[in-house]
């Protein structure tokens, strides 16, 4: 109800066309901000891997990589942002778009999988490091596959209501890992697909696991580009419209929004970038096997999505950055921390295992708090505070109504 | 939307026990009495006549011991599956925690049992019926209280919240019940005292039955029937059906709607509670993660049913259990969760107001 009524009452002051030009201009300016904010982010980041509060934790290639583990992460979380937090369709089972992602790389750029389709895609390439110039158009080719399946599995489940879709992404979630455990013959089963080809480059050559730098760079690529896309998307008519129908289907359908392609699109496109990050991820890691897409994965993108912020990709990506390093390096050294100093409670416990205990607390307290995550989008956050007291929303309401139809007169 | 109301307990046992998809004509007399006086003349022939012979169907193919199987797991499915549609039914929410407040009943009732010092079968009847009885109790008892609780704590100060705001806490609920019992029994399988002998059974037209299957299928129709009686015979039966048929206006007839809700938290997590109990006693261990999938079959199981209709919910989950063992004997067992949530896909799509339910229409 909302999306009628404050959307006018900002253009309320200035012309049409003065909005329209300085929002031009914002938004070229925005696009500028994104890329020179992931330089300044990309090269501190590095820096600070030397100095010693970090370097005393692990060695800087071991940060970087995990700096890029971390981009795999804000990579999921920028695309369920936009399922979740910007169209608020409730996706559990994003983690299947990642394996779809993953599994497709296996297949064109490992020699099982160019078995199982019967056609020598790396051979054909000559030597292995040339093979590796099949990543980048992968990329791509990875995302438009996730993005088919993400079709496939919207077309028939849109049109259900919000909490029923959450199921059968769910449960969509669920089914794609068991099909890549079980169809031995064509995917190998538990064991997975190994032996896949890193990416090169014509002038760096092929990237190896010992430098970490080509992938922390080209993840630093990647993520600008999809935040660049988001921020646009968001923007854009589209993202009005995926906005609109978070906030009152009802309304939207009735401002003449196609609700179905609208969500279609963002369950596309959120599952796109999944897919983008399932190829990245299938590189960096030379093989892929069913386990590394269980919904633990899902969950833990969610929790990213909604602590960060939902429907800010800034917040969003600073979020799923945060939490994928406390995961990965701070439980770590305060296991270390606490064996090494001895203490008799705390030494025994495994923070590692507690990290869901953590989410979970997390996810309640901020629903209760905070419902607008640690970053909020402003629009969000008017929607789920004026939400929780139905009066007070009332109220807001008439009152936006009586500005909106006084305006003409 | 309305959990079903006025039967006779007569039918609802014979109902659910034969798995007869009739109970929606009475369910919905009157709401949608006209969309099933089609075709009237052939309809209760047919609705008998199905179900009777896909029993049979199920009887033959799965021979008499997986039969008992599918039943009993079937059990355990449909009384998890009437907490998710109870809650469902009256205040619209999905609670995902519901699965995992199952493996807590099941470490509930196992910690009590060895609590009591129990650890193999008990072979005296009298101390087994005690035991049975005293398990059953303080592990409902405990259920109830801990829905309660999470109910006030966790779901309560959002009910005028958006719809995402009170699933993704249900998710971190979720999370925090499972994290718990890891971090007290630890990630691996615990045993749970198998104090029904294994050893007693029965001979059933020629099959030899063991008599857990025969108490558990007992128990859990038992259970059944004495939530349909309370929600259709008593006060706030009454009331938890007003509520769910409209929140303010039930308010406004002087129906206490927070006690209301919270006693329908109490009556699922008890029920989850005693799933939990018989799962302890039908497979002798349990799991801190049991509850995943447990829940999403469950959940299914109350799709499946109809969301929000009880006699539903009980029939869904004994399918549910049906379709998992046929699965088994038709050597697909590893793709059994697989054809479980396919299903559910399948229902939702196809007809998302189940197999008993009313047409929900398109409430965005």
């Amino acid at each position: 109800m909302s999306v009628v009524s404050d959307l006018p009452s900002k253009t309320v002051n200035g012309g049409l066309g003065r909005r329209e030009q300085l929002g031009a201009r914002a938004a070229r300016h925005r696009s500028w901000t994104i890329l020179i904010g992931m330089v300044i982010v990309g090269s501190v980041l590095p820096v600070l891997a030397q100095l010693p509060p970090f370097s005393l934790a692990q060695p800087a290639n071991a940060w970087i990589d995990g700096f890029t583990n971390a981009g795999v992460f804000v990579l999921l979380a920028l695309g369920l942002n936009l399922v979740v937090g910007v169209a608020g369709l409730l996706d559990l089972g994003y983690a299947a778009f990642f394996a779809i992602g993953a599994y497709t790389y296996a297949y064109v750029a490992s020699p099982f999988g160019n078995g199982i389709l019967g056609l020598d895609i790396l051979g054909s390439f000559g030597s292995s490091e040339a093979a590796g110039f099949i990543f980048w158009p992968m990329l791509l080719v990875g995302a438009g596959v996730a993005a088919l399946f993400g079709i496939l599995l919207g077309a028939p489940t849109l049109r259900l209501r919000g909490d029923y879709l959450a199921i059968v992404t769910l449960g969509f979630g669920e089914i794609v890992p068991i099909v890549f455990l079980n169809s031995d013959l064509l995917t190998n089963g538990t064991a997975g697909i190994g032996g896949l080809a890193r990416p090169s480059l014509p002038i760096i050559g092929g990237f190896s696991a010992i430098n970490p730098y080509p992938y922390y760079i080209t993840m630093l690529v990647l993520v600008t580009i999809v935040m660049m896309f988001c921020y646009r998307l968001i923007e854009s008519r589209l993202g009005r419209a995926w906005e609109a129908i978070r906030e009152d289907e009802l309304a939207a359908a009735a401002n003449g929004i196609n609700t179905v392609v609208a969500k279609l699109l963002a369950f596309a496109l959120g599952a796109s970038t999944a897919g983008i990050a399932g190829v990245f991820n299938a590189s960096k890691l030379v093989t892929v096997s069913p386990d590394q897409f269980t919904f633990v994965v899902s969950f833990t993108v969610l929790a990213m999505v909604v602590l960060g912020g939902m429907g800010n990709f800034w917040g969003v990506a600073v979020g799923a950055f945060v939490i994928y390093t406390i995961n990965n390096v701070l439980l770590k050294s305060l296991n270390q921390f606490f064996d090494t100093v001895g203490i008799p409670f705390l030494q025994d416990v495994d923070f590692i295992q507690l990290q869901f205990l953590l989410y979970g607390l997390a996810l309640v307290a901020m629903m209760l708090v905070r419902p607008e995550g640690l970053f909020p989008n402003s629009r969000r956050k008017r929607e789920l505070h004026a939400a929780i007291t139905e009066t007070e929303q009332d109220e807001l309401g008439s009152v936006a109504g009586t500005t909106e139809e006084d305006l003409p007169q | 939307m309305g959990l079903p109301g006025s039967f006779s307990p007569q039918e609802a046992e014979t109902r659910s026990v034969s798995g007869d998809t009739s109970m929606t004509a009475a369910t919905a007399t009157g709401e949608t009495g006209g969309a099933t006086r089609a075709g009237a003349a052939l309809r209760p022939l047919l609705r008998f006549a199905i179900p009777v012979l896909l029993l049979v169907l199920a009887w033959f193919y799965l021979g008499p011991q997986q039969f008992v199987n599918a039943l009993t797991r079937g059990s355990i499915y449909a009384l998890i599956a009437l907490g998710y549609t109870m809650v469902y039914g009256i205040i619209e929410l999905i609670n995902f925690a519901h699965g995992d407040m199952f493996t807590v009943g099941a470490f509930v009732s196992l910690s009590f049992l060895v609590f009591l010092g129990f650890s193999g079968a008990i072979t005296d009847v009298g101390l087994l019926i005690i035991v049975l009885a005293a398990t059953f109790l303080v592990t409902m008892g405990a259920m109830g209280a801990i829905g309660v609780t999470i109910e006030r704590l966790a779901y309560k100060p959002l009910r005028r919240a958006p719809r995402l705001a009170p699933l993704i806490t249900a998710i971190g609920v979720s999370f925090i019940l499972q994290n718990v019992i890891q971090l007290f029994y630890g990630p691996f399988q615990t045993n749970s005292p198998k104090v029904f002998p294994d050893s007693w059974s029965v001979q059933i037209g020629g099959a030899t039955i063991p008599v857990l299957s025969v108490f558990i299928v007992g128990v859990a129709l038992s259970l059944m029937v004495g939530l349909q009686l309370f929600i259709g015979r008593t006060r706030l039966g009454r009331s938890m059906r007003a509520t769910a048929a409209d929140r303010d206006a039930a308010a406004l007839m002087g129906v206490n709607i927070n006690r209301t809700i919270a006693i329908t938290f109490l009556i699922g997590s008890a029920l989850a509670g005693a799933a939990g109990v018989i799962n302890g006693l039908q497979y002798g261990v349990a799991r801190f993660d049991d509850g995943f999938q447990a829940g999403l079959k469950a959940f299914t199981a109350a799709v499946l049913g109809g969301i929000g209709n009880t006699v539903g919910a009980a029939l869904g989950g004994f399918i549910i259990g049906f379709i998992e063992v046929a699965a088994v004997v038709a050597g697909y067992g590893r793709w059994g969760p697989a054809i479980v949530f396919g299903t559910l896909v399948i229902v939702l799509v196809f007809r998302p107001s189940g197999l008993l339910g009313q047409q929900l229409g398109e409430r965005a």
